[in-house]
């Protein structure tokens, strides 16, 4: 087993660990905490396809995440209400059904915005993603159906079958095992043929076109997978706070999810997990002890890109081999 | 929907569009000069705001403030430039974009560490206060002609700058070929300072002429930061003539759009849904306008570079 494999495993376990020695020490709290965690690790694996394998550098992810949101707070007012919305739909208070929703509402729009967007490359994508992620902001908060500007509240979390998703283990451990399928698909997709032309074209556009391949739908199908999943982390986030606002759809919500994968370490498949836990742990704790806290945060933030690239993972397990 | 309405509604784009363009400006030239993406030109922006209504609130003189305003953004742009930007050159445009909006966390924070959560106020100076008559009956602000008139003057003193002083020159052979000038003996590194203080000099003239319209606080430059880089994005990055069509198309379309769009939607549906669907589509239609600009012209109007 490589070194990297082995702590990954390791991380896997302390985070899976973590809640359920809280929860036997009566520390509820931190199982909340761990959900989070959790859940934005989901959210930073989505963006890692399109950013670490793809080198694709969205700076609007959270347009996606967002949308997830809203899938699941709409769907959960409609059920709730009985109102019928598009198509005579009822809603739905399903976890299954909201994830397929926020999946597909996050695909559809990824696809235009992607069709747009990765016909220019380098600065003018960052930029490009960035105005299409204010312009769902805009139109979000102007919209006042559901909610506009004070966002939509959630009564009772969605439910999955089986699962009492209103006590906050049981809750955990439907965001852990989405996650865990979102990593093994990850994996599997970095190491497949797919995976290895995406990654072929950040490396070398010219070339893989020189052999026949198109990079275009390769980057769109990248780009549209890494919004879904961050969608599905989205309508989680939403069910953890039973609340969704524009916040969610923030920039700076986007700029978070980049930070994550980059304090994770980029290109790593568990960077989103390290760069979680280590975001949200930094912003407890520095929370606790400073109101100031996102000064310090920039520090930190500001020190990792110009002094330890790798980021906690490349800190643990030491060079990334090419490949 | 008068005519003299419609005037003022378009003077009002303008005046957002040169507001926007002193934004753009800096940015189009950091970047294309230096190459570098940089989020933290809002908070240079909210520096020049904050700086001018605190010198003119101690010194009650307006004049006295602009010039702080100027002289803080160009001195903390500098600041920045020397401790952190100067290492970002050379790094890939994630390490930029990073640097940067920990950068902005760091000057958000701590300006609101400096003047509290509150916001401050900045009155007009008395000289522009007062309105003018325009054709058709209506009154304008004579303070909104007066920064529509220190845009021009501005964009008309960078054109000069850039085409016709040495400074200029050095800037464009920079533009063009960073190893070449360097082998000519140009300090390429006081020239990059340079650079990004007169590019902070400027966010910063923006952030206090507007700092009197609106309040000054933290979080101010944050939303004109990602029009401009619309603006940027739809003239061509690195290109100044770029940014000056694109921040005035900008400026109108946004402003006639809010003001327009809702008034023709009323003519096919109902009022109230009209206000709504046109509110809603208005604060769109500035990002479906760079859409379809960059769905025919991929590398904005006016491309930089070849």
């Amino acid at each position: 087993m490589k070194r990297e494999d082995a702590i990954n495993l390791v991380l896997l376990l302390a985070l899976l660990a973590t809640p359920f020695i809280a929860q036997a020490m009566g520390e509820t709290f931190t199982v909340t905490l761990v959900t989070r965690i959790t859940i934005l690790a989901l959210a930073a694996v989505g963006l890692n396809i399109a950013l670490g394998l793809g080198g694709l550098v969205s700076f609007g992810h959270a347009a996606f995440f967002g949308i997830g949101g809203y899938a699941a707070g709409i769907l959960a007012s409609h059920a709730m209400s009985g109102e019928p919305m598009l198509f005579g739909f009822e809603g739905s208070n399903q976890m299954p059904v909201v994830w397929l929703a926020a999946a597909i509402a996050a695909g559809v729009v990824s696809l235009a915005i992607g069709a747009i967007s990765l016909r220019t490359s380098g600065v003018y994508f960052i930029m490009i993603t960035l105005a299409f992620a204010q312009m769902v902001y805009y139109f979000a908060i102007s919209w006042p159906a559901y909610g506009g500007e004070d966002g939509l509240s959630i009564v009772l979390r969605n439910a999955f079958p089986g699962v009492n998703t209103m006590r906050p283990m049981e809750f955990f451990l439907v965001c852990f095992g989405v996650l865990l399928a979102a990593l093994i698909f990850s994996a599997l997709l970095r190491s497949s043929r797919f995976g290895a032309a995406l990654q072929a074209v950040r490396q070398n556009e010219v070339r893989v076109a020189s052999i026949g391949i198109s990079p275009m739908p390769i980057r769109l199908t990248a780009f549209v997978l890494s919004a879904m999943i961050t969608a599905v982390a989205g309508a989680l986030y939403a069910d953890l706070n039973r609340f969704v606002s524009p916040s969610m759809l923030s920039w700076h919500m986007s700029g978070e999810l980049i930070v994550l994968i980059i304090l994770g370490g980029t290109g790593r498949l568990m960077a989103p997990v390290a760069g979680a836990a280590l975001f949200v742990v930094l912003e407890f704790w520095l929370g606790g002890i400073t109101e100031r806290w996102q000064f310090f945060l920039g520090l930190i933030l500001l020190a990792t890109v110009l002094f330890a690239r790798g980021g906690v993972i490349g800190l643990l397990a030491g060079k990334e081999r090419h490949g | 929907m008068t005519f003299a309405l419609l005037i003022e509604q378009l003077l009002n784009g303008v005046q957002l569009g040169v507001m926007l363009f002193l934004m753009a400006a800096g940015l189009t030239l950091i970047f294309g000069v230096m190459g570098l993406i940089n989020l933290a030109h809002g908070s240079l922006y909210m520096v020049g705001a904050f700086a001018c209504a605190s010198v003119a609130a101690l010194t009650g003189s307006f004049w006295l403030g602009l010039v702080a305003s100027l002289a803080a953004a160009a001195a903390a742009g500098a600041l920045i430039e020397i401790t952190v930007i100067r290492r970002l050159y050379q790094r890939d445009h994630l390490d930029q974009v990073l640097a940067t909006f920990a950068l902005i966390l760091i000057f958000s924070e701590g300006t609101r560490w400096l003047f509290g959560s509150f916001p401050l106020y900045l009155d007009i100076p008395p000289l522009l206060q007062g309105a003018v008559g325009l054709p058709g009956g209506a009154q304008y602000p004579v303070y909104r002609l007066a920064i529509i008139l220190a845009g021009a003057l501005v964009a008309f003193g960078l054109y000069a700058l850039i085409s016709k002083t040495r400074l200029g020159m050095r800037i464009r052979a920079g533009e063009s070929d960073r190893e070449m000038i360097a082998a000519l003996g140009v300090d390429i590194r006081t020239l990059y300072t340079l650079v990004f203080a007169l590019g902070a000099a400027l966010a910063g003239l923006a952030g206090a002429m507007v700092g009197a319209l609106q309040s000054v606080q933290v979080g101010m430059g944050e939303p004109v930061l990602i029009l401009a880089f619309v603006v940027i994005v739809i003239g061509g990055i690195g290109s100044i003539k770029g940014a000056l069509v694109g921040a005035l198309l900008v400026g109108s379309v946004d402003t006639l759009g809010r003001f327009l769009l809702p008034q023709a939607l009323a003519l096919m549906v109902p009022p109230d849904q009209a206000g709504l669907i046109g509110g809603a589509l208005a604060s769109m239609l500035i990002y479906i306008l760079m859409a379809i600009i960059l769905a025919v012209k991929p590398r904005g109007l006016f491309p930089a570079q070849a």
